[in-house]
């Protein structure tokens, strides 16, 4: 690296003067685009905290003044229900389809991955194309199904579909596996290991961190799923935090700082996760995105 | 039993969660859902209709039909939205790509925005758009332009939507980013050595060699444009006169406010076969524009 900046430096000769001037610039547009970026989560903090004759004074007020800590206590207490109630839904979707998707996803891109079976090349095609496939044309006829078994308001539709993996995560999966190198198979092998004991002993344990960037995608991709409760959910009792939201806006459209309250707590869990695993977050997207 | 026999077996055994998966909540529910495209339904009662709700849906009369009206607003909000997405996130790659101090900062900073319930960021951007007290009317009254009304004038309420996705581009950037710094600099050495300039390395260099990503996230991208849903729904319900009224917000009110199933499964089959022919269309195009190094060996995605 260092050696072709050099190269470069030496043929383009002593414009040192250009490069920083360049640099400057750069950093000023990132910057811009920074603040474009955080500007409406700093606006969503600052309107939680204000008083209500202050939401809709023009020009806007951009730091609350007095702080109303109320808003807080009013926003979560506004509920016909408690609102523990709401947060333990959404990590039970969460954490169930976190389940559903670890347990499904490694075994089933293992077998992709690794063992030679007739038809493979063909089935892993339609895994694929399945990845492109709008969920909304098997919307119909599941609700349909889905409410003949009586599971409406309940997590079940919600929650079983992803105990029998999908697209997204078995790609990701298989394109980890496949960077174990094969030799690691045939010692195991040698060793007397099975098709399962190669699985449990020695590829899963390699996949740790993949299997953690699955946990994550399928918690935050759960956590902000609005379509399927939206269809699936009715009674309030039964809402994640997303509907509670959405209630909150169709009943008390004018209480700006209250709904940014709930907002802001709605949007916390996935932004610490995001925050305390960034690497590996970005690691999956450019698993996916890149050897696509 | 051969230890092949054996191994095929298990690796069935092995896969067989998504096989049943596939056949139940997918395949099955597809061809059920062409099935019920020909039937008049509540879920209770079934009529078989033919080809009536496909004459209703394909019709040019707005009274009776909205197939048009929304497939023309999503492809107003698509035609947009991809360009800009795309634009911005490769620009932003290509700044980050230089060596740039904090280039780690940034990357978790301009993510943010895709890791946000869409609910979430639907009540911040709804209330920075009001056309009294909102601030983006603010910023623009301080350089003397008067804002319009946004969500509720039918001529600027997709643009609310579009905007909303420039600031979402930042997952585009990462992919982009990714991309770019797997390019192996010797390359751009050579190019250098050659007398070729910046922009002759760009062209000749880093556009190719980004094609493959920039091919996968127009193909993600477009198909997950077309499917916008929670905004939509939540910030306009799909007013003012219909006009962010997009696909698939149009297919969850016909089904689950009207129950009209029949109608619904329709809107989906033609959903689905617009969103095929499109992806068909890129792929074919693909030769043309997207480079694969040949060592890669039918990476072809």
């Amino acid at each position: 690296m260092s050696a072709s900046l050099g190269t470069i430096r030496t043929l383009r000769g002593g414009k040192k003067w250009d490069k920083r001037v360049q640099t400057i610039a750069v950093h000023a547009i990132l910057l811009l685009g920074a603040a474009v970026v955080l500007f409406p989560i700093a606006w969503m903090l600052s309107t939680s905290l204000k008083a209500p004759y202050q939401v809709k004074k023009f020009p806007p007020i951009w730091i609350p003044n007095p702080v109303v800590w109320e808003n807080y206590v009013n926003a979560v207490t506004i509920f016909p229900v408690p609102f523990w109630v709401f947060i333990r839904n959404s990590l039970f979707l969460s954490l169930a389809n976190v389940v559903g998707s670890v347990m499904s996803n490694t075994i089933v891109a293992f077998a992709f991955a690794r063992l030679r079976f007739r038809g493979s090349r063909v089935l892993f095609l339609i895994v694929l194309s399945t990845m492109m496939l709008p969920q909304q044309v098997t919307m119909i006829p599941l609700f349909i199904l889905f409410s003949r078994l009586k599971w409406i308001n309940s997590y079940k539709p919600l929650i079983i579909p992803q105990f029998f993996a999908n697209a997204y995560f078995i790609f990701l999966m298989r394109q980890f596996y496949t960077t174990v190198p094969r030799d690691l198979d045939d010692a195991a092998r040698i060793d007397g290991c099975g098709v399962l004991g190669l699985f449990f002993r020695i590829m899963l344990p390699l996949a740790k961190p993949a299997v953690g960037i699955m946990a994550i995608f399928e918690f935050t991709g759960s956590w902000n799923w609005f379509l399927g409760p939206l269809i699936y959910l009715s009674k309030m009792e039964t809402f994640p935090l997303a509907l509670a939201l959405s209630y909150l806006r169709a009943t008390y459209r004018v209480l700006w700082s209250e709904l940014m309250v709930v907002s802001f707590i709605a949007m916390l869990p996935p932004l610490v996760l995001f925050f305390i695993a960034q690497k590996a977050y970005i690691q999956g997207i450019v698993i996916t995105g890149v050897k696509g | 039993m051969t230890q092949r026999r054996r191994e095929e077996i298990i690796a069935y055994i092995l896969i067989s969660p998504w096989i049943i998966g596939f056949l139940i909540f997918l395949l099955g529910p597809m061809i059920a859902s062409l099935g019920l495209s020909f039937f008049d339904t509540n879920m209770f009662s079934f009529k078989f209709v033919g080809l009536k709700n496909y004459a209703t849906l394909f019709s040019l009369d707005q009274t009776r039909s909205l197939f048009w009206k929304s497939l023309y607003n999503t492809a107003y909000y698509v035609f947009f939205s991809i360009p800009l997405t795309i634009g911005v996130g490769f620009l932003i790659a290509v700044l980050l790509n230089q060596n740039i101090r904090g280039q780690s900062a940034y990357r978790i900073l301009y993510y943010l925005p895709s890791i946000i319930p869409g609910i979430a960021a639907s009540m911040v951007w709804l209330y920075l758009f009001q056309p009294e007290f909102g601030v983006i009317n603010y910023i623009l009254s301080l350089i003397g332009i008067q804002g319009p009304r946004w969500l509720l004038d039918p001529k600027t309420a997709k643009m609310v939507f579009v905007v909303m996705s420039v600031w979402g581009a930042g997952g585009n950037m990462l992919v982009f980013l990714a991309g770019l710094q797997g390019i192996p600099t010797e390359l751009y050495e050579a190019a250098t050595i050659d007398g070729a300039g910046r922009w002759r390395r760009f062209l000749n260099i880093t556009l190719p060699m980004i094609s493959p990503a920039l091919f996968f996230v127009m193909v993600t991208q477009i198909i997950g444009s077309f499917q916008v849903f929670t905004n939509v729904y939540v910030m306009t319900g799909g007013g003012p006169a219909n006009s962010t009224l997009m696909y698939v917000l149009h297919l969850y009110l016909v089904a689950f406010r009207q129950y009209r199933m029949g109608y619904a499964s329709a809107l989906a089959w033609a959903f689905f076969v617009i969103l095929l022919l499109l992806t068909l269309l890129i792929f074919r195009s693909s030769g043309a524009w997207v480079y694969y190094e040949t060592e890669i060996g039918g990476g072809r995605p």
